[in-house]
């Protein structure tokens, strides 16, 4: 067990900036998910910590020691990779206890570390099998047996699930976070899933170009984006983002729609980026003046809900209606915009503006 | 699930294996069994007329000393040229493949001297120890070696072994850096992160995901250690001195072309065929089942 920091921490390729400094304190036993689209670092990250990419400039600190010179084997870590990386001719057993041999521990010892793993992740049975014998899942859990046996201060995971079908995922996400609650040991684990990020973390670090856009829990993140890069990754379906001019009081869309202002809001006058959530509209009740109508082009009917694909001062906007509103293909419902609910972002940062 | 393609038409499968057939039984079938009928049969003088001696070829050969030495000039020289050969081209693959900048060159080059043909392979070496102008010879015979390889049998066997060796080491280059290339980068670092070091990485994880790379190349090196090896050993030694480097493949080809014993050739011929049907019987059935795949 032990706090992770990061201090400026970047990584270059030659001239090209991987990683521009990111800075964080994960505490003792937090689960950390880095989350971001293929190509942002993450996994870049993720290999700094673990010791296999080298660290351009920063410091990385576990426990109380600079990991920076420090070789993986070292470091107290364990890593979960994504195509698992079992020793194909080794069977569960070896590739389970294959780096407490090296480190010479007694044998006793190694078969009650591997029993009591095993027997946490359901492993008992296929202890003698080879990992080309075992099902997806199950090769899965004999990646995470083998970094548990360690038992080291820190778990990375670098998208451990994408390999597994969607139901397995499901699965395996709800045992990693089982597991988390009954080791609680500080785990950083790398996904591009957004979902995965949501429901695994404690704090979630939302990654975008090299950078760390927002750091803060699932519901911090999800209702107070720091960007409209962050609105935008996180929420599915993402974020709507309307051009519009705040004025008086008022909010005015690009075609002339005008939305009444929350009484709070100061932000000064001018030309920001309105952020609204699919969920935040909502359709207008008989008695009430519609804040929009939506032109719908297409209506995808989910089952609960329904998404309501359309276009609001030129922009494409998503409202996630209730299906019983029956609203089907070129409609043209009246929506009401839980403006409270919104966000207004600068049109240049993409930074959310302090309303 | 069914992988076998069904054809429509019934002949078009036979015409399709036709030519490999064909081939098979032009270059091997037939020759094989001439050899056998011949290994039977004695030729006059003048060639004029063969007649039926039965096993007389056969008993003739296990009689003969020259004979029974090649046996073991053949097991020592296909040994040193295969366990050399692998074990240099493997810590060649290993270094080219933990090279960063330079490989393409690094690697054109190591795969030049499989281009060259045996004979010139030969003639290289010949020249490079050949006492006197060689620069190898010379070096060798500053550092207090007493060197002609055309008079010393050892020198001489050292001397075909080098060239042979050479020539088939980047053969097993492409295949054990093609092999070190096919293992997963993340297993090295899952290795890496439980502990183990470059050595003991290199013996407990990619040594053992090399081996049917390993197994294939020990066949393949055998086989070129007993049969195509005759280039080198022509242009370098011709078999000798005194019949000191004289392999198997080497003695029928003198007994049977310039020694004219065609019977004994054919029959060295047929013994040589069971030997590496017999080898590579034993290699599939024995070692192939340690191998991990």
């Amino acid at each position: 067990m032990a706090k992770v920091t990061l201090k400026g921490v970047k990584k270059n390729y030659g001239p090209v900036k991987a990683i521009h400094g990111v800075d964080m304190e994960i505490a003792d036993g937090e689960f950390i998910v880095i989350v971001g689209p293929s190509g942002c670092g993450k996994s870049t990250l993720l290999r700094m910590v673990a010791g296999l990419e080298a660290i351009t400039e920063g410091q990385i600190v576990i426990g109380d020691r600079v990991v920076n010179d420090i070789e993986p084997a070292d470091r107290d870590i364990a890593m979960v990779f994504q195509n698992y990386a079992l020793y194909p001719h080794m069977s569960v057993y070896q590739n389970m206890s294959y780096g407490l041999r090296i480190r010479g521990m007694d044998k006793a010892d190694i078969e009650k570390r591997v029993q009591r793993a095993a027997e946490i992740l359901q492993l008992q049975p296929y202890l003698q099998r080879k990992p080309r014998e075992l099902s997806g899942g199950q090769r899965q859990r004999v990646a995470m047996g083998r970094a548990i046996v360690r038992e080291p201060s820190v778990f990375l995971f670098d998208e451990p699930l994408s390999n597994l079908d969607a139901k397995l995922r499901v699965q395996m996400r709800l045992e990693i976070k089982r597991l988390h609650q009954q080791l609680g040991v500080t785990s950083i684990y790398v996904t591009h899933d957004q979902v995965e990020a949501m429901t695994l973390a404690d704090r979630l670090v939302v990654m975008n170009q090299g950078r760390a856009d927002q750091i803060g829990t699932p519901g911090d993140v999800y209702n107070h984006p720091a960007t409209t890069y962050v609105g935008g990754f996180i929420g599915s379906p993402a974020m709507n983002f309307v051009k519009c001019r705040i004025d008086a009081g008022k909010a005015v869309l690009d075609d002339g729609v005008t939305l009444a202002l929350p009484g709070g809001w100061t932000a000064p006058a001018g030309s920001y980026t309105l952020g609204i959530r699919p969920e935040t509209l909502r359709i207008a009740r008989p008695e009430e003046t519609p804040d929009l109508h939506l032109d719908v082009d297409v209506a995808e009917e989910l089952g609960a809900d329904t998404l309501l694909h359309g276009k609001i001062g030129g922009q494409d906007v998503v409202a996630r209606v209730p299906s019983n509103a029956g609203f089907h293909d070129k409609s043209r419902p009246g929506l009401m915009v839980d403006i409270s609910r919104a966000h207004l972002f600068d049109n240049e940062s993409g930074l959310r503006v302090a309303v | 699930m069914e992988k076998r393609v069904v054809f429509q038409n019934r002949y078009l499968p036979y015409l399709l294996i036709a030519p490999q057939i064909a081939i098979t039984i032009i270059f091997f079938f037939w020759p094989a069994s001439q050899a056998v009928v011949q290994s039977v049969l004695r030729e006059d003088a003048f060639g004029t007329r063969s007649y039926f001696v039965g096993l007389e070829n056969f008993i003739a050969l296990f009689e003969d000393e020259y004979y029974l030495n090649s046996f073991k000039i053949t097991a020592l020289f296909s040994t040193l040229v295969t366990t050399i050969g692998l074990s240099l081209s493997l810590l060649l693959a290993v270094t080219a493949d933990r090279l960063v900048r330079g490989t393409t060159a690094y690697k054109t080059l190591l795969i030049w001297p499989y281009a060259v043909a045996p004979a010139v392979a030969g003639a290289l070496w010949g020249f490079v120890f050949l006492p006197g102008p060689g620069i190898f010879a010379w070096l060798l015979l500053q550092a207090g070696v007493d060197w002609n390889f055309h008079l010393n049998g050892d020198q001489a066997m050292f001397v075909v072994v080098v060239a042979a060796t050479w020539k088939q080491i980047s053969y097993n280059f492409l295949f054990f850096l093609a092999g070190l290339q096919s293992i997963p980068k993340s297993l090295i670092e899952a290795a890496a992160i439980d502990g183990a070091g470059p050595i003991r990485r290199f013996w407990t994880v990619v040594f053992p995901l090399l081996s049917p790379t390993l197994f294939f190349l020990v066949v393949v090196n055998v086989v070129y250690a007993f049969f195509e090896t005759f280039g080198v050993i022509h242009s370098l030694t011709r078999g000798g001195p005194a019949k000191s480097t004289e392999i198997l493949v080497y003695k029928v080809w003198y007994d049977g072309f310039e020694a004219q014993d065609l019977g004994g050739s054919a029959a060295q011929s047929v013994i040589l065929m069971v030997i590496v049907i017999a080898l590579t019987v034993v290699q599939f059935r024995y070692i192939e089942r340690k191998v991990h795949y």
